[in-house]
């Protein structure tokens, strides 16, 4: 059989590496509505008279249309979480304010079919990783931060009664949409506070499915609020006087807006921004399992991961092994419907980041470096860019500099190990890095000297709710998860 | 011959050797190099000496040095830099009359009131040589993650950290928000109090005898609102403290947002007497997590 193309883009099926049968997920369990209001003080207001489509970025059909909150709503849904904090919340115990949690995080898993399908179409990200990473992930995040509710006194450390903050305001990426929301929602409520929260414009609806989620855990009016719109809502949010606290996840440019945004204002700010991760891999690494980990590193979620391995750094005596092995491995990943379960790479999220992607790419060819993807038909209709490796790359590229957020590997090599960590810690950024050798001690040196937030040691892009996540310099202050991601949520 | 008799008089003694109170940059005491300076008073108006005016150009000269500082501090062991920061004390012990004097001359209070708070900024210095070795521990520690790996968080330095440093307590003050700073491997570059700079110039002389590596704590005297903006935006400076920018505080945090430089706010008017917690440590600190495979 071919491998699943979209019927629209016509031409004539070509012969597959491998046979696969189409294995698509069926779409019948996700319910949605033709048009969303907001999610305030516990109920969804009618649809607004402004709205936008979201669209299935895998074949352009839409899928719902969303309400774009105006100012006043904004008012409404902040007094909302002002109310709730004051009247509800914070009076409510926290082993209580813990069994929402865990309600909700058993609510999820409930549904967590109808979320993976929901976020792979809303997203365009593979069934695989919504059903097998976001979702699970997401349920897994609530259920630990539930644990913590009744354990503040023990987050942090000579701080014996921490207080919650206030009213959070949070601004998530398209990328991650439900797992982004349980970043932000679990450990914010957990540590007692309330939330207006605003999804990514091109990838609103798990989060309103999460407002039902709220509703069917009877979790108190107000507590959580969801409020969707485009750049203009989310900076109207972050810059609201009725908030306490800021919490953006997002681009480097934009969370720079915001900080300034803030300044002076008092209100405090996390930020989790963008990277340009070095993955390094000495020439002892084991091969083959370091391909994977390149491939993984880079072209997992399509390359829209803040912390993707978008730098390879491969050791020069095995560079031209590494590229080849590499290139074979990614011929054969299946690109296409990301609601096949045989998918390895699925949709770009939107039309204007594959311009963007597009473009970067561009310029990397007339800055010298050597493009390269394999023989991959792209469906004629949505948003495609096949895997690609650039190599002839060097640090002053701009492919090697920027983050391009889409699969999109830039190679470069190293000779010594000191090398590796000058060209790594090249970059303003310091969010990621990954290491592949099979000596300890020097993954250990190594990995001492990575200026970066999270470093992988023979494995990347591996994620879990224990773990505190966030980066150094301009990849943003504050941490995710673990008993850290506790201490953004506490007025200590 | 009353006239021979008051000539007599007024033959000197001794002439006391008034000192030049210099920055103190890259571990030397250089004079501004704009070559300009300030009149330091005491509160009663008295003149105290002339304190040099620093530049942007001192301010970007003072970043080099902590910038070439910090990954060899932050590489030595906690050890070490507990044993350096106590170090730090001792010095501060051994001139204590000097560091009283100053005190009084800056602030106008009793001697004996002088003599406690040098004290307390000694015994400041010995309570951060304690956490040096401690913070990875409290902060840090292992993640019990869902998988076949080794998961765990430490601590580490932020980098260069530009320090406003208190204006009304020039040496208890300074040396609370400076020792938290350093203790932890980062490198500073420190603005004294404005109106009261004396008293840093002589805790300079003593960190230059204290086994503290050259650059890992600059100082600057002058007007806060001259260097500030330079810091703020300099690219190189990782982190700020700007408990002591009093006014200018809202427009240093927007400028540093440009790079998202961490910036610890001015709080309420902080008890420098008090046992200080992690408050001032936690802001200038990065959390590294490090996954290890595990496998046969």
């Amino acid at each position: 059989m071919p491998r699943p193309l979209s019927p629209a883009d016509g031409a004539p099926a070509r012969p597959a590496p491998l046979g696969y049968a189409p294995a698509p997920e069926s779409r019948a369990s996700v319910r949605l509505r033709p048009a969303y209001g907001l999610f305030v003080d516990g109920s969804f207001t009618e649809p607004g008279d402004a709205t936008f489509t979201s669209v299935n970025p895998a074949d352009e059909q839409p899928l719902a249309e969303v309400t774009t909150a105006t100012e006043a709503d904004l008012d409404r849904a902040v007094a909302a979480a002002r109310r709730a904090f004051d009247g509800v919340w914070s009076r409510t115990s926290p082993a209580e304010r813990g069994k929402y949690l865990y309600r909700i995080s058993r609510i999820i898993q409930d549904r967590a079919r109808e979320l993976a399908v929901l976020e792979s179409l809303d997203n365009g990200k593979p069934i695989r990783e919504s059903r097998d990473v976001d979702i699970p992930l997401a349920a897994a995040h609530f259920f630990y931060y539930a644990g913590w509710a009744d354990k503040l006194p023990f987050a942090v450390p000579g701080v014996p009664a921490p207080r919650p903050v206030g009213v959070a305001a949070q601004v998530i990426p398209w990328n991650f949409p439900l797992l982004m929301l349980a970043w932000k929602i679990a450990p914010a409520l957990a540590a007692g506070n309330t939330v207006v929260l605003k999804p990514a414009e091109t990838t609103p609806l798990t989060a309103l499915a999460f407002a039902e989620i709220c509703q069917e855990a009877q979790l108190p009016p107000g507590v959580v609020n969801i409020v969707t719109g485009a750049g203009g809502t989310g900076r109207a949010l972050v810059s609201h006087p009725g908030v306490d606290k800021v919490a953006f996840t997002g681009s480097t440019d934009v969370g720079r807006e915001i900080a300034r945004a803030v300044a002076g204002t008092g209100t405090r700010l996390t930020l989790e921004l963008g990277g340009k991760g070095a993955n390094i891999v000495y020439a002892d690494a084991a091969l083959d399992q370091a391909v994977e980990g390149i491939v993984t590193g880079i072209f997992f979620n399509q390359g829209h991961v803040c912390c993707a391995g978008s730098r390879l750094l491969v050791q020069e005596s095995v560079a031209e092994e590494v590229v080849g092995r590499l290139k074979e491995r990614v011929t054969r990943l299946r690109l296409g419907d990301p609601l096949d379960k045989n998918t390895d790479i699925g949709a770009i999220n939107s039309a204007a980041q594959l311009a963007r992607i597009q473009d970067l790419a561009r310029a990397g060819r007339e800055e010298g470096g050597e493009q390269w993807s394999p023989d991959c038909p792209l469906p004629g209709s949505g948003y495609w860019f096949a895997p690609t490796v650039f190599t002839g790359v060097t640090q002053a590229h701009r492919v090697a500099r920027e983050e391009i957020f889409g699969p999109v590997l830039s190679v470069l090599t190293f000779r010594t190990p000191e090398e590796a960590v000058a060209k790594a810690n090249n970059t303003p950024y310091g969010l990621s890095a990954g290491i592949w050798t099979q000596k300890g001690s020097r993954s250990l040196w190594t990995a001492r000297r990575l200026r970066a937030g999270v470093i992988w040691s023979n494995t990347f892009n591996t994620f879990d709710p224990a773990s505190p996540f966030g980066g150094y310099r301009e990849s943003g202050y504050g941490r995710e998860g673990g008993r850290h991601g506790l201490e953004a949520y506490l007025d200590v | 011959m009353s006239d021979h008799t008051t000539a007599q008089d007024a033959v000197p003694g001794r002439l006391p050797v008034p000192k030049t109170y210099k920055l103190y940059v890259g571990g030397a005491f250089p004079r501004s190099e704009s070559g300009r300076s300030i009149p330091v008073t005491a509160p009663d108006g008295r003149h105290l000496a002339h304190a040099a005016l620093a530049s942007r150009k001192d301010a970007r000269d003072a970043v080099v040095a902590a910038r070439a500082a910090f990954a060899p501090w932050a590489a030595r062991t906690a050890f070490n830099r507990g044993q350096i920061l106590y170090r730090i004390a001792e010095m501060m012990e051994g001139r204590r009359d000097h560091f009283a004097g100053a005190v009084v001359d800056a602030l106008g209070v009793p001697r004996p009131r002088a003599e406690e708070a040098v004290d307390a900024a000694v015994d400041r210095w010995i309570h951060y040589a304690g956490w040096t070795d401690k913070v990875a521990q409290v902060l840090g520690g292992a993640n019990p993650v869902s998988g076949p790996f080794d998961n765990a968080s430490a601590p580490e330095p932020t980098g260069v950290v530009a320090v406003f440093a208190p204006q009304d307590a020039p040496l208890l003050g300074l040396v609370s928000v400076l020792a938290p700073v350093i203790a932890t491997g980062n490198t500073a570059v420190v603005v004294a109090s404005e109106s009261a700079p004396l008293p840093a110039v002589v805790l300079a002389e003593a960190l230059a005898t204290s086994d503290l590596p050259s650059g890992v704590v600059n100082i600057l005297t002058g007007r806060t609102a001259d260097v500030a903006p330079a810091l703020a935006a300099h690219e190189d400076v990782d982190a700020l403290d700007l408990t002591g920018a009093g006014a200018l505080a809202a427009d240093l945090e927007r400028a540093a947002a440009t790079t998202l430089t961490r910036v610890l706010r001015p709080g309420p008017r902080p008890d420098w007497w008090a046992l200080p917690g992690l408050g001032r440590i936690t802001p200038f600190l990065e959390t590294k997590t490090v996954w290890q495979s595990v496998g046969r």
